[in-house]
C-alpha cells in the first residue's frame, strides 16, 4: 500500500465534519426568538444564518386597515423595550405629512421622555450584554436602575412596558404632579449607578479580553450595511438624526454624540455608556427649561386624513435610526406603512462579525447589536 | 488488627463526616444564593424558614419530585451512570482530609480524619480528576450538541489546569517532604519570630495563587465555568439532565469546591492550626472550617464580580501563563528551600 492510499485511509477513519448547531429560537442569549444556524469547526464559527419571523405579527398589513389614531398603539409593540421612542416617530410622521405643529411643552415633555426610554433600553442592553458575557450581576444592578425609569413611566403612561401617552398633535395629558422632582431625583443618582457599574467593567481584563477586538466592523462595512445607531458610531462615524436632522426640540438642547474608533464591542459599549449620560444631560436640560402651556396642538382635526402623497419621517431610536414610510391616498387609513426597523438592519451585520471567530463571540456580537425581536420581526 | 471498635469508630466517623458535608453543600448553595443577593443589591431566598434556612431542604425536595428524563436518543447506561462517576469521586475525597488533630473522646483517642494514607496528596489528584469522567460521558451520551460541546471543553479544561496544579502543589511537597496530609499540615505549626505562623502561603505566594486558580478551574466556576456556560451552552454538560439526576452533577460541584478549599486551607493556610488549638485540640476542626469558609466565600465573590473567559483565552491562559509561571516557581521554591533547611 502506497504511503497516500495509508494516509487517505487514516483520513477517511478520522474524518471530521461541521457541527450544525441550531441556536434558539429558545436560547438563553438570542434576546428573544431569534434562531441563529452556525456550522462550527470545533468551538470556531464557519458560517452562521440567522432565521428570523418567530415573533411576526404583520404590524405593517394592519396599520393599512386601521385609522390613523388607532395605529400608534401599534408601536409600542414593535420595540418593546422602547416603546417610548417608537411611538414618538409614529406620531411625527402624521404629524410631518398632516403639517400640524406641536406646542413647545409637549416637544419638551416629549424629548425627555424619550431620552428616559432611551437610558432605560441601554441599561437593559448593558445588563443583558453583560450576562451574555458572564457578569450577571451587572444584569441587576442595571435592571435596580432601569425600575427606577420605570416607576416615572408608570405615574405618567399607566404602563411599565408598553408604554403610550404620545397623541397626534401633542400628548395625551400633561405631566403628573411630582414628575419633575421625580426625574430630577433619578437624574442626581444615575450617574454614581452608572460609573459603578463602569467600575465593574472598564477596568475588568476578563471583559476587556471579550470584547476589546471582537466583532469588529469597519466604517465602510457599517455603511454598506446600513447600520446605524451606536453599531455605526461605534465605527467611527458621527451619524446621529437627533444632530443631522433635529426633530423636536433637540436643536435648542446641548448634546454630545460619543463615537468609537475601531468598531469593535468594546468601543459600541463605551459609545452607548456614554450615550446614557448624554441621554441625562438632555433629561436635565428639558426638565429646567420646560415651558408652560398648552400640551395639544390647537388644530387638529377629529377626523385625520393626511394630503395624498408620500411621507419619510425617522428618528434616532435608541437601537438606531428608526424610519417610517408612510403612503396616503387621503383617506383615513394609510395606503402602505413600512417601517424601516433599526435592529432589523443591524442583525445583518451579525454574519460579518462573527465568522471566523469562537462561539463564544457569536453571544458577545449579537449582544452589541442590541437588537429587540418585536422589532426585527414586526 | 481490624477490631469491632476500630470498625465502628470508622463507620461512625464516615458518617458524621457524610452528614457534616451534605450538610455543608446544602448551606454552601443557600450561602451563595444569599450572598450573591446580598452582592445584586436583592434578597436571595429568604422565604422558607428563618433566613431561608429551610431553602435547601425545599431544593432537595423539589429535585426529587421533579420528573426523571432521559432523552430518546441518549445513550442510556451512560446518561444514567454519568452523574453516578461525577458525584462518588467528588464524595470520596473527603475521606483523606484531615480537620483536626487526634482529640479524646470517651477515654478513646480519635483522629480527626477518616483515614490517613502517606500519599494522600496523590488520591486527592486522583480522584478529583476521575470527576471529569462524569462530565464528559454526560455530554457524550446526552445526545444533545450543547452538551457535546460542554463535555468536550470541560476535558479540555481540566487536562490543561490539573497540570498548572499539580506543579504548584510541588513546592508545598519539598518543604514538607511527604504527600501525607497531616504531615503537610504538622510541618506548618511553628512560628517565625514567635509570631508569624509558618504557612507556606507566606514562603510561596505564587504557588498559592496558582493553586487557587487552577483550583477554580478545575471545579468549573467562574470565571472558568465554560462547560456549563448558561448563555452561550444554556447549561452545558447538563442540559439534558433533570430531576436528582441534575441534583447530582449539583452536588458533585458543590464537593469539589469544599474539596478545593480544603486543599487549598490544608496545603497553604496550615489546615487546622491557629491560636490555642494545642492546649484545645476541639478548636482545630472549627479554625479549619472558618478557613474553608473564606474560600467558599471568594468563590461566590469571584462569581458575583466577573465575566467569564472565552474558551481560547481559557486555554492561553492555562497554558502560556499558569504552566510556565508554575515550573519557575517550583525552581524557586526550591532554592528557598535550600537556603531555608
Amino acid at each position: 500500500m502506497s504511503e497516500l492510499a495509508k494516509y487517505n485511509e487514516v483520513a477517511e477513519e478520522f474524518a471530521t465534519e461541521e457541527l450544525v448547531l441550531n441556536m434558539g429560537p429558545q436560547h438563553p442569549s438570542t434576546h428573544g426568538v431569534l434562531r441563529v444556524v452556525l456550522k462550527l469547526d470545533g468551538e470556531i464559527v464557519t458560517d452562521l444564518d440567522c432565521d428570523i419571523g418567530y415573533l411576526h405579527r404583520g404590524v405593517e398589513k394592519i396599520c393599512e386597515h386601521r385609522t390613523y389614531a388607532m395605529i400608534a398603539p401599534y408601536f409600542d409593540r414593535t420595540d418593546y423595550v422602547a416603546a417610548v421612542s417608537n411611538g414618538l416617530c409614529y406620531v411625527e410622521t402624521v404629524e410631518k405629512a398632516m403639517g400640524i405643529e406641536v406646542p413647545p411643552r409637549a416637544q419638551y415633555l416629549r424629548v425627555a421622555l424619550t431620552e428616559l426610554s432611551r437610558i432605560s433600553s441601554h441599561l437593559l442592553w448593558l445588563g443583558t450584554h453583560a450576562m451574555d458575557v458572564g457578569a450577571m450581576t451587572i444584569f441587576l444592578w442595571a435592571f435596580r436602575e432601569r425600575e427606577e425609569i420605570l416607576k416615572i413611566f408608570e405615574n405618567f403612561f399607566g404602563a411599565r412596558l408598553t408604554c403610550h401617552a404620545f397623541r397626534i398633535g401633542g400628548m395625551s395629558y400633561d405631566a403628573y404632579e411630582g414628575f419633575e422632582q421625580e426625574v430630577k431625583q433619578f437624574c442626581d443618582r444615575f450617574p454614581t449607578r452608572l460609573a459603578e457599574m463602569e467600575q465593574m467593567l472598564n477596568s475588568n481584563r476578563i471583559w476587556l479580553s471579550r470584547t476589546v477586538g471582537v466583532g469588529i466592523i469597519s466604517a465602510e462595512d457599517a455603511i454598506d450595511l446600513g447600520l446605524t445607531g451606536a453599531c455605526l458610531r461605534g465605527s467611527g462615524i458621527e451619524w446621529d438624526i437627533r444632530k443631522a436632522h433635529p426633530y423636536e426640540c433637540y436643536s435648542e438642547l446641548e448634546f454630545d454624540i460619543p463615537y468609537g474608533e475601531n468598531g469593535d464591542t468594546y468601543d459600541r459599549y463605551l459609545v452607548r455608556m456614554e450615550e446614557m449620560r448624554q441621554a441625562r444631560r438632555i433629561v436635565i436640560q428639558t426638565i429646567d427649561k420646560l415651558p408652560t402651556g398648552a400640551v395639544t396642538a390647537a388644530r387638529v382635526p377629529k377626523v385625520l386624513k393626511p394630503p395624498a402623497g408620500d411621507y419619510y419621517h425617522s428618528n434616532e431610536s435608541p437601537k438606531g435610526e428608526l424610519g417610517i414610510y408612510l403612503v396616503s391616498d387621503g383617506s383615513t387609513q394609510p395606503v402602505r406603512l413600512r417601517i424601516r426597523p433599526p435592529c432589523f438592519v443591524n442583525l445583518q451585520a451579525l454574519k460579518k462579525m462573527c465568522v471566523g471567530r469562537l462561539y463564544a463571540d457569536v453571544v458577545a456580537v449579537i449582544g452589541t447589536l442590541d437588537i429587540v425581536l418585536g422589532e426585527v420581526d414586526r | 488488627m481490624l477490631t469491632t471498635d476500630i470498625l465502628i469508630e470508622w463507620l461512625v466517623k464516615i458518617g458524621v463526616v457524610f452528614f457534616i458535608l451534605m450538610t455543608a453543600i446544602a448551606y454552601v448553595v443557600l450561602l451563595e444564593r444569599r450572598l450573591l443577593g446580598f452582592i445584586q443589591m436583592r434578597l436571595g431566598p429568604n422565604r422558607v424558614g428563618p433566613f431561608g434556612l429551610l431553602q435547601p431542604l425545599a431544593d432537595g425536595l423539589k429535585f426529587l419530585f421533579k420528573e426523571d428524563i432521559v432523552p430518546l436518543e441518549a445513550d442510556k447506561a451512560l446518561y444514567v451512570l454519568a452523574p453516578m462517576i461525577a458525584l462518588v469521586p467528588a464524595l470520596m475525597t473527603i475521606s483523606v482530609i484531615p480537620f483536626g488533630d487526634k482529640i479524646v473522646i470517651l477515654g478513646r483517642e480519635i483522629a480527626l480524619h477518616i483515614t490517613s494514607v502517606n500519599v494522600g496528596l496523590l488520591v486527592v489528584f486522583a480522584l478529583t480528576s476521575l470527576g471529569v469522567y462524569g462530565i464528559a460521558l454526560a455530554g457524550w451520551s446526552s445526545n444533545s450538541k450543547y452538551s457535546l460541546m460542554g463535555g468536550l471543553r470541560s476535558s479540555a479544561q481540566l487536562i490543561s489546569y490539573e497540570l498548572a496544579l499539580s506543579l504548584s502543589v510541588v513546592g508545598v511537597i519539598i518543604f514538607s517532604g511527604s504527600l501525607d496530609l497531616v504531615e503537610v499540615v504538622k510541618q506548618q505549626n511553628s512560628f517565625w519570630l514567635g509570631f508569624i505562623p509558618k504557612w507556606n502561603i507566606f514562603t510561596q505566594p505564587i504557588g498559592f495563587l496558582i493553586f487557587l486558580i487552577a483550583a477554580i478551574a478545575e471545579t468549573n466556576r467562574v470565571p472558568f465555568d465554560l462547560p456549563e456556560a448558561e448563555t452561550e451552552l444554556v447549561a452545558g454538560f447538563h442540559t439534558e439532565y433533570s430531576s436528582m439526576k441534575f441534583a447530582m452533577f449539583f452536588i458533585a460541584e458543590y464537593a469539589n469546591m469544599v474539596t478545593a478549599s480544603s486543599m487549598a486551607t490544608l496545603l497553604f493556610l496550615g489546615g487546622w492550626y491557629g491560636p490555642f488549638v494545642d492546649k484545645f485540640p476541639l478548636l482545630g476542626p472549627i479554625y479549619f472550617s472558618l478557613k474553608i469558609l473564606f474560600f467558599l466565600f471568594l468563590y461566590i465573590w469571584l462569581r458575583g464580580t466577573l465575566p467569564r473567559f472565552r474558551y481560547d483565552q481559557l486555554m492561553r491562559f492555562g497554558w502560556k501563563f499558569l504552566i510556565p509561571v508554575a515550573l519557575a516557581n517550583v525552581v524557586l521554591v526550591a532554592g528557598l528551600a535550600l537556603l531555608i533547611y
